[in-house]
């Protein structure tokens, strides 16, 4: 009957949001929501798996953090000039990951942290090609990358 | 019924403040960085500034004003938040290997090859 309950409650909720909390409006999101969730179902068959989703709340204040400590770097990097700035550079970095929506996540992860840029994925060699703002401290990029989000999104989609 | 900005408490004004200068500085130091990083490569992280904090910062001070003026809880501004998250990568991604396919086809020698276990070529520092 519901092909996608996640997507149904947050589009049910996202409604909600957007028009305000009424009975009326409560009946009219989750019909709207179950007509579009069976749409998706008849779109793309592959379910993402969700494997351990109460991990989910724990990548989303790391990266929060890593967000704003980020943030600070570059600004400080972009007001201070260019004299004693890092070398920006290209990094690959080979991933183990494969299931298609743990990438769309590290991808959406990476791109939103501003200093690191998700330039291709290679799915041949699973390798990402990345451009960051300093590249001087190389393994502690591909550490961060590998120990800090891969190992957590391998076991949440696992 | 939203009260007049004059009229919400200090402390709620503070925070406001707080968030809507963070947010704009962060979005106006990504576009200071958007004239002033040398390479299009550089210049792509600097919007990301006002994409993560920039839009984070404008987006609580709107949900806290919201909420103090009209004494109810105001969080829609989350859903612009989450939008603009996942939707940067997209054009992000195509500007990115749009400039990668260009710089590969011109033979120039300060992008990464192709495939890298073929070329150990890196970037020149």
């Amino acid at each position: 009957m519901l092909p996608y309950p996640l997507l149904t409650i947050s589009l049910t909720l996202m409604w909600l949001l957007l028009n305000g909390f009424t009975l009326g409006h409560l009946i009219l999101g989750a019909l709207v929501a179950v007509f579009a969730s069976w749409a998706m179902a008849s779109l793309r068959p592959d379910k993402p798996k969700l494997r351990k989703w109460h991990l989910l709340p724990k990548l989303f204040f790391i990266v929060l953090f890593d967000i704003i400590r980020s943030n600070i770097a570059v600004a400080w990097l972009i007001l201070r000039g260019r004299s004693k700035n890092g070398r920006p550079g290209f990094l690959t970095i080979p991933l183990e990951i494969e299931d298609r929506t743990a990438l769309a996540v590290l991808a959406v992860v990476l791109t939103s942290t501003p200093g690191s840029a998700w330039l291709e994925y290679d799915s041949y060699d699973r390798t990402i090609l990345m451009h960051v703002l300093d590249v001087a401290d190389e393994a502690a990029w591909i550490d961060t990358i590998k120990n800090r989000y891969e190992k957590l999104l391998m076991e949440i989609f696992a | 019924m939203i009260q007049p900005a004059a009229d919400i408490p200090l402390i709620a004004a503070i925070a406001v403040a707080f968030f809507l200068v963070v947010g704009s500085a962060l979005a106006l130091i990504g576009a200071i960085g958007f004239v002033r990083l040398p390479t299009f490569y550089e210049r792509l992280h600097a919007p990301t500034l006002g994409t993560s904090w920039g839009i984070g910062g404008v987006m609580v001070a709107s949900m806290i004003y919201f909420s103090v003026a009209s004494s109810r809880l105001v969080i829609h501004e989350i859903l612009i938040g989450i939008f603009v998250t996942l939707t940067t990568p997209i054009t992000f991604m195509l500007l990115a290997r749009a400039a990668l396919h260009r710089d590969r086809a011109a033979g120039s020698h300060n992008v990464p090859a192709k495939r890298a276990s073929e070329a150990e070529e890196r970037p020149s520092a």
